[in-house]
């Protein structure tokens, strides 16, 4: 650790968190990392469930609109992978949830946690669109 | 020169009072979303067998069951992405003038976006 050193403004220029780039990717930091960009992705699908109840409030003819940009390609592609942000998002918010009372804490159980969270994630978004998909082209 | 350490500074200043407010209530609204997450998509998965017209959803918010998950659901949505987009604009806009710019913006954002969710669910649920 280098020692500090006084910046202009009077705080004292302590060690910094080392860059994330310098590190090798581990199964917890990048999950982590993952929960993060889920979070800010599903905003803009907040954004999107926003203009959709608004559109169908407006009326059947703007509600038409946003049907139809959700059902183009770039709309499916955003839903699929809105869908599944959502799952992982859910999935590790609640692994998050039993580390904030204390529960799995240990590497073991991080790195279990993690693979099954992911597994469920996945298989959560798999089953919705297998439904989804069976109902359209049934 | 000042030979005070920044801690003395800081002492007798007073607390900052709310210091747990932030992490408290992103939790809370966590625990509320899980039901309300999963209720959420179920729901999405039944307008999309029902072929996901205008009047599916006219029908299914006509519910006033539905009609106040929904509410719910869309104000704990917007309060929950508001603590979460804070955070990553606090540890990723390092310019005083832009982070605060976009953390005004954030906040107002999800106010309008939060009300007017609610508006429209309203709007659905009482008058088709």
């Amino acid at each position: 650790m280098k020692p500090s050193k006084a910046k202009a403004g009077g705080q004292a220029a302590r060690p910094m968190s080392p860059h994330l780039q310098v590190y090798r990717p581990q199964l917890t930091s990048v999950l982590s990392i993952f929960h993060r960009l889920t979070g800010v992705f599903l905003a803009s699908g907040a954004a999107m469930l926003c203009w959709w109840l608004l559109a169908a409030a407006a009326g059947p003819d703007y509600y038409a609109d946003a049907m139809w940009f959700l059902t183009s390609w770039v709309g499916y592609a955003l839903l699929f992978a809105w869908t599944f942000s959502l799952f992982y998002h859910l999935c590790n918010g609640v692994r998050h949830l039993f580390w904030d009372v204390g529960m799995g804490l240990s590497m073991r159980a991080t790195y279990a946690s993690g693979a099954l969270m992911v597994g469920a994630a996945m298989g959560l978004t798999g089953l919705s669109w297998a439904i989804g998909l069976a109902v359209y082209f049934s | 020169m000042r030979i005070e350490t920044p801690l003395a500074r800081v002492r007798g200043l007073g607390s900052a009072k709310e210091g747990t407010e932030h992490w408290w209530m992103q939790r809370l609204t966590a625990i509320l979303l899980v039901p309300l997450g999963l209720w959420f998509v179920s729901g999405i998965w039944w307008l999309v067998m029902q072929g996901a017209s205008h009047d599916a959803v006219v029908d299914w918010m006509r519910g006033p069951v539905t009609a106040t998950l929904f509410i719910l659901f869309a104000a704990t949505t917007f309060y929950h992405l508001k603590l979460g987009m804070q955070v990553v604009i606090e540890d990723y806009v390092h310019n005083k003038k832009m982070k605060w710019t976009m953390l005004i913006g954030l906040s107002l954002g999800c106010f309008i976006a939060g009300a007017s969710c609610v508006y429209s669910v309203l709007a659905i649920a009482l008058r088709g």
